[in-house]
């Protein structure tokens, strides 16, 4: 297990690298509320993305609702496109057990019959509870289950990944 | 103890707004801010409340109240049964609460209750499962919560603070829950002027002991008002000696533009409805550019969504 995690920034360039050969004109990039929407906005810049960015908080879908209630600050999610028949390419920043990406898809299907999703995530860390595997990833290594992963961002808009 | 709140201060019931802490209050208001969107959708629902039954227990007739509670939760997937229970069991002389553990035996989540009784909601919130909860969607004189929040959502969205508002609640504040509930939020949040409006026979002894100034005139009333908020005059109260008749109180506390042109030149207008046109509001008014009755009903919906997944949401108590 790694003391520290690569920078940020240079994941984010090694994941773009990987988009960019199968990016299509017409790829709508959606980031997942927060970590996912940073990682999200410096794709879409990278890339030079065309089309609007989209953001996803997917509150009102996750599966421990009964348990734990609503975060207290939902912030609304921003599809500013037709969502129906559109080809849309998912951000998050870290992939564990995969309820948010679950989550994600089913908010991004209230919206419209998507022709296809592609997950990219900054950091897959393993532990998956649920089928899901990731199209591109800028790290993949395996963390246990009681340590998190998180993406910060300063007040200068640098991103870090630590571990906690 | 608090019957609205759980032991960490969460909210457990919706009784009332008197007393009900500001934290919660913003949190309510912020969330249904979250909810606005869901109505705009190609699916306008979300499924935080997916397998989860909500009774609207009428005992009085509602149509506008009835409606959004009924939208929002099935804007938020929960199962909706509507009682009318004026024309059904009540007629038969089955006792509230027995009408109350019949539902719970039908695996109720939440009951939306409306009576003509002042503490009715209360009475069914001590009575309820732990898993149950309540939300008083007008009792008697007493409280209509959901509105007084819907009204606070309207205000912000419109002014977009409280610290520097005037606000001028008009009518019969007497016979209005609506108002009481208005005016106990308005003060949580902290306006630092609501002014209530209306004949001496209309305004109840010793309202300024809840952080009101009171206007008999209505003209002095609205001067510099950014909020105007017209109560409904109910026909019956012009049955009994409070009122001489609709045109004498149109003449005086009637909303009319002029009196309008009194109020800050981007006042808003707001109603809780049902309006009585042409006795306590203008055609003109409630139809004209400041009115922003229409949207209040839309908001009701997104602020009915907040209570109940706040409701819904989390371990029960």
């Amino acid at each position: 297990m790694p003391a520290s995690l690569p920078d940020a920034n240079t994941l984010i360039a090694r994941l773009a690298d990987a988009i960019a050969p199968t990016l299509t004109p017409d790829t709508f990039i959606v980031g997942i509320h927060t970590g996912g929407a940073w990682v999200a906005e410096r794709l879409h810049a990278l890339l030079g993305c065309k089309q609007p960015l989209g953001v996803l908080d997917i509150s009102f879908y996750r599966d421990d609702f009964s348990r734990i209630g609503l975060h207290p600050q939902v912030k609304p999610s921003n599809l500013p496109f037709e969502l129906e028949g559109g080809t849309i390419l998912l951000v998050d920043d870290v992939l564990h057990s995969g309820r948010t990406v679950r989550a994600a898809m089913n908010e991004l299907f209230d919206y419209g019959r998507p022709a296809s999703i592609r997950l990219a995530v900054l950091v897959d860390r393993g532990g998956r509870e649920l089928p899901i595997r990731p199209d591109f990833v800028g790290l993949t290594v395996d963390i246990p289950d009681h340590q998190n992963v998180n993406l910060s961002r300063l007040d200068d808009g640098h991103l870090t990944l630590s571990i906690a | 103890m608090n019957l609205q709140l759980t032991e960490d201060g969460r909210l457990r019931h919706l009784l009332t707004l008197d007393g009900l802490p500001r934290a919660i209050v913003t949190q309510i208001l912020d969330t249904a801010e979250s909810f606005m969107d869901v109505g705009e959708r190609e699916v306008k629902k979300v499924p935080l409340l997916r397998g989860k039954s909500i009774f609207n227990l009428f005992f009085e007739p509602s149509t506008r109240t009835r409606t959004t509670f009924e939208i929002a939760a099935k804007r938020l997937s929960a199962d909706v049964v509507n009682l009318n229970i004026a024309t059904s069991s009540q007629t038969k002389g089955e006792a509230i609460l027995d009408t109350v553990d019949n539902l719970a035996a039908m695996h109720a989540d939440m009951f939306i209750v409306r009576h003509a009784q002042s503490g009715a909601a209360h009475f069914i919130a001590r009575h309820v499962a732990p898993h149950i909860s309540v939300v008083n969607a007008g009792d008697g004189r007493h409280a209509h919560p959901t509105q007084g929040l819907l009204d606070m959502f309207t205000i912000r969205r419109y002014k977009g603070a409280f610290h520097n508002l005037t606000v001028a609640i008009v009518g019969d504040v007497l016979h209005s829950r609506v108002a009481r509930s208005q005016i106990h939020a308005l003060t949580t949040l902290g306006v630092p002027e609501v002014r209530v409006i209306g004949p001496k026979t209309l305004l109840p002894t010793g309202v300024e002991q809840m952080g009101v100034k009171v206007f008999h005139d209505m003209e002095a009333g609205l001067r510099g008002c950014d909020v105007i908020i017209m109560l409904r005059l109910q026909n019956e109260r012009m049955k009994g000696a409070l009122l001489p008749s609709a045109q004498e109180y149109f003449k005086f506390f009637g909303l009319t533009p002029e009196k309008l042109a009194l109020a800050k030149p981007d006042a808003i207008v707001m109603h809780p409805g049902p309006m009585n046109r042409g006795v306590e509001i203008a055609s003109e008014v409630a139809d004209g550019p400041q009115s922003v009755i229409l949207p209040q009903v839309t908001y009701g919906i997104a602020v009915r969504m907040a209570v109940m997944a706040m409701l819904a949401g989390g371990p029960s108590a």
